[in-house]
């Protein structure tokens, strides 16, 4: 918890301790691997439960899993064309296990692996192997020709082709950092403003009436964290999506 | 001058870059409005496009955030 004293503690809470004991103990297990497979195992089962009753009408489950599918693939084949249905298992993958690590760690006591500087460079590093190697293997030798656009004067080519190569290996590092930010940034205000909470209960029965402002503020929070969650999902899918189609097409 | 109130004057002035990315959210979102006013039937399209707009000018706020961070942290 915070140590009233000093400063808050608010960066705490995202520290990796190991998870399971023993088991974690030893092959050091901690809560956000934890929460990835448990993330893994809610899609899975969403998809596999949602597929299995055929029914033309669709119950709940069904629909969550189809509207879910379609409307992925949706968003490849608008974004990057029709050779975008190749790209969908990896969209879809990288949307999913973005949202479930964002919305999973608004339960109490969870943990957002996506709040992590590691993961979110791994997942960004991911993309960016991903686009780079689709490009060369359509595009060949000619993907280089990608960093000077074909309208620019010859004479800028020195100033251009710097800038291009700078702006495209900072793609990842944009795409991991806006993620871990938001994530960490949302946790930080929460857990801020429940320290403020109990700290103003603590101080006598105004204290205690007072207190429910911050509280409610916190109850305002988590609504627009659920809101960030599928935001962030949707954006860091929708890049990944823009990057495939600069490499299938506009080079 | 202390290192710890160096870094808290360092981390308050990092979060000066605020002002140009609240100057440009509300830019997308009044261009937003004014495309959705001129042509309601577009809400669609433009939608996605506003929101991407917002993630990624969200992202440079987010980037001085973490420049705060690593000057009161590290």
């Amino acid at each position: 918890m915070a140590a009233e004293g000093q400063a808050i503690d608010a960066l705490g809470q995202f520290t990796l301790t190991p998870a399971l004991g023993l088991l974690g103990r030893s092959v050091n297990f901690t809560q956000a691997n934890l929460f990835m497979v448990i993330a893994g195992v809610l899609i899975l089962g969403m998809l596999y439960l949602g597929a299995r009753p055929r029914a033309i009408v669709p119950g709940r489950l069904q629909a969550l899993a189809e509207l879910s599918y379609e409307g992925i693939l949706k968003m490849c084949t608008d974004q990057i064309g029709p050779e975008g249905r190749s790209y969908f298992p990896f969209v879809f993958t990288l949307f999913f296990f973005v949202l479930m690590g964002n919305l999973l760690g608004l339960l109490p006591f969870a943990f957002t692996y996506t709040s992590h500087i590691a993961v979110t460079f791994a997942l960004a590093i991911l993309v960016i192997v991903v686009v780079t190697v689709v490009a060369l293997r359509i595009h060949g030798m000619h993907f280089f020709a990608y960093f000077f656009p074909p309208g620019a004067p010859k004479v800028l080519a020195p100033l251009i082709i710097p800038v291009e190569v700078i702006s495209y290996l900072s793609r990842p590092l944009s795409l991991s950092v806006r993620l871990f930010a938001n994530m960490v940034a949302g946790h930080v205000m929460l857990k801020v403003f429940a320290t403020f909470v109990v700290m103003m209960a603590g101080a006598g029965t105004l204290g205690v009436i007072a207190s429910v402002a911050p509280l409610a503020l916190n109850v305002a929070l988590i609504g627009f964290e659920f809101l960030v969650a599928f935001l962030q999902a949707y954006v860091f899918a929708i890049l990944t999506c823009i990057y495939l189609h600069d490499s299938v097409h506009l080079h | 001058m202390e290192v710890e109130a160096a870094k808290a004057i360092g981390a308050g002035i990092a979060m000066l870059a605020l002002a140009g990315v609240g100057i440009g959210i509300g830019n997308i979102f009044a261009s937003l409005v004014t495309a959705v006013a001129r042509n309601p039937s577009a809400r669609d399209q433009v939608f996605g496009i506003g929101i991407l707009g917002f993630a990624v000018t969200e992202a440079v706020a987010l980037f001085a955030l973490l420049i705060a961070f690593l000057i009161l942290f590290t």
